[in-house]
């Protein structure tokens, strides 16, 4: 809600969210809400628009359903959003897409719009890229094997990442315990979530298996979809659940 | 048990609902949840009693506006309502008074063969009160009327503690008479408060604890603050409320100073009786 005037000369900026989103819940749909306040706050950025990039179904996570469904969901969710869209590229890929690759066509994409629009906003650099995500991603850069440290140094230290807290999850602790995310600090962005909310889509899939209500949870829409296709039940919960997440075998641990 | 022999429950909140929030909309479902699946009870109805404007709370604006936000926001709901009785009486109204009400209501309806029921057919629009509707098979003849139930949150059933704010008579009635399905949260303890407390600890049959194993702590009070700061408080509550805010610029610095001087009604009441 920052008047137009106040947006000259800012840095135009686009925010990022990778992950299952299975399914969608308004806690993601918050992350962005949050993030874009934040962003704009700072005075220094314009939040231009929002994307949402559901992962491939060979990322091999248990519980994964299809990406048709969980891309339709998000589409559902994000029908009323005026600048927050959903993208179906890292999930047409044939192999999982590493996170840095996804956001490398992301920021071309942004790019090539930018300098071939013939009028681009006066004053206005090209656009920026910031993945968006949760403090528990945070966590995830400390796994065996599942980031790539080169990659880690990109998606960081050449883009940026905005990060919402979660709870009782503050990500100081993990930029700290990690010199590579500690040399980048100042590319990390901090968003307090004050709201204790730890509603997630483990959650609802939980309550969805026991016949519980999950209204209020995520949109209406999104809701009778789950219904009318039968989406979360005993049997989908177990899907991958010998199967190694697709990170851990694409990508060799550098020694 | 067959449906028939199930209790039917209706759950009543009190509350500013200063705006709504999602939250509030939670609690019905858990406690409706966890209710049925005693399988003793069967859910019939839910009741937003927004409180009056009299009741002097710092930041409360009016009972319109917060009657029509809560309408908003149950409009997709086949189960829950919103009544304006509470907010049209010129004074406050105890909460025990409240209960009696809506206790009446219950009882004169059932006797009048109109049912309320909730049959979970998706696409039915929210009955309005007074309409006439399909007799349930049961032949209810106001026989067992509803068991009326005072949905709270746990730091309601702990202000029971606070001097001044409830009448001990009026505790005694809502959780001996009637009932409680006390939503709990994180960090509060309402089972040693209720141990704690003679009168609480008698009728604990009639507390329901619903436990919220999963923290959702949208406060009203968090969103009047963002809603100040021009921050985003979307998908904390339903969209149209969002909306009818946003058109009217209702929540502002003014408006959460509004009986910032003024004493809550239930402490002027109770104080100068003693």
């Amino acid at each position: 809600m920052v008047r137009g005037t106040e947006m000259a000369g800012r840095i135009p900026l686009v925010l990022l969210a990778c992950g299952s989103f299975n399914p969608i819940t308004h806690q993601h749909m918050r992350l962005f809400e949050l993030a874009r306040d934040h962003m704009q706050q700072t005075g220094l950025y314009r939040v231009v628009a929002g994307i949402v990039s559901p992962v491939g179904d060979d990322y091999g996570k248990q519980g994964l359903v299809a990406s048709k469904h969980r891309l339709a969901m998000a589409r559902l969710a994000l029908k009323s959003s005026d600048w927050v869209s959903v993208d179906d590229w890292e999930s047409q890929q044939t192999d999982w897409t590493e996170t840095v690759v996804t956001m490398r066509y992301h920021y071309n994409r942004i790019a090539a719009q930018y300098h071939s629009s013939k009028d681009p906003p006066t004053g206005s650099d090209v656009p920026q890229l910031k993945l968006l995500c949760g403090a528990d991603f945070m966590d995830t850069f400390k796994v065996p094997g599942l980031w790539r440290d080169d990659h880690v140094e990109e998606v960081v230290g050449r883009f940026g990442l905005v990060c919402v807290s979660r709870g009782s999850l503050q990500p100081d602790r993990a930029i700290h315990e990690s010199d590579l995310l500690s040399k980048h600090r100042r590319r990390i962005f901090l968003v307090q979530e004050w709201v204790h909310n730890e509603i997630s889509a483990t959650e609802v899939r939980r309550a969805l298996r026991r016949g519980q209500s999950v209204k209020y949870l995520l949109p209406d829409t999104v809701i009778e979809y789950i219904k009318e296709h039968n989406l979360y039940t005993q049997d989908s919960e177990m899907r991958n659940k010998d199967v190694k997440l697709r990170p851990l075998t694409k990508q060799t641990i550098q020694d | 048990m067959t449906s028939q022999e199930k209790t039917k429950v209706v759950l009543l909140a009190c509350g500013s609902f200063n705006p709504i929030t999602n939250m509030h909309l939670r609690m019905f479902e858990l406690a409706r949840d966890h209710l049925e699946d005693t399988g003793r009870y069967r859910v019939v109805k839910g009741i937003i009693s927004p409180v009056g404007d009299s009741y002097k709370k710092k930041g409360l604006i009016e009972a319109r506006h917060r009657l029509e936000m809560a309408r908003l926001a149950t409009q997709n709901s086949d189960w829950i309502t919103v009544d304006d009785w509470e907010s049209q009486q010129p004074e406050w109204v105890e909460t025990a008074k409240v209960v009696r009400h809506h206790h009446a209501e219950l009882i004169s309806s059932e006797n009048n063969n109109d049912d309320v029921d909730t049959v979970k057919c998706g696409k039915r629009r929210k009955l309005e009160k007074n309409e006439n509707i399909r007799q349930s098979s049961s032949n209810n003849t106001g026989a067992d009327p509803p068991y009326l139930n005072l949905l709270c949150g746990a730091d309601v059933l702990e202000s029971f503690g606070v001097p001044n704010l409830w009448k001990p008579e009026d505790i005694e009635e809502i959780v001996g008479r009637y009932g409680v399905a006390c939503i709990t949260r994180c960090g509060s303890d309402p089972e040693k408060f209720i141990n704690q407390s003679d009168v609480l600890y008698k009728h604990r049959k009639n507390i329901h604890l619903v436990r919220e194993w999963v923290t959702n702590e949208i406060s009203a009070t968090h969103v009047r603050r963002a809603l100040r700061r021009r921050q985003s408080v979307r998908y904390l509550l339903p969209d149209p409320v969002v909306s009818y805010i946003e058109e009217r610029s209702l929540y502002s610095a003014e408006s959460e100073q509004k009986n910032a001087d003024v004493i809550l009604a239930p402490f002027q009441r109770y104080t100068s009786t003693n």
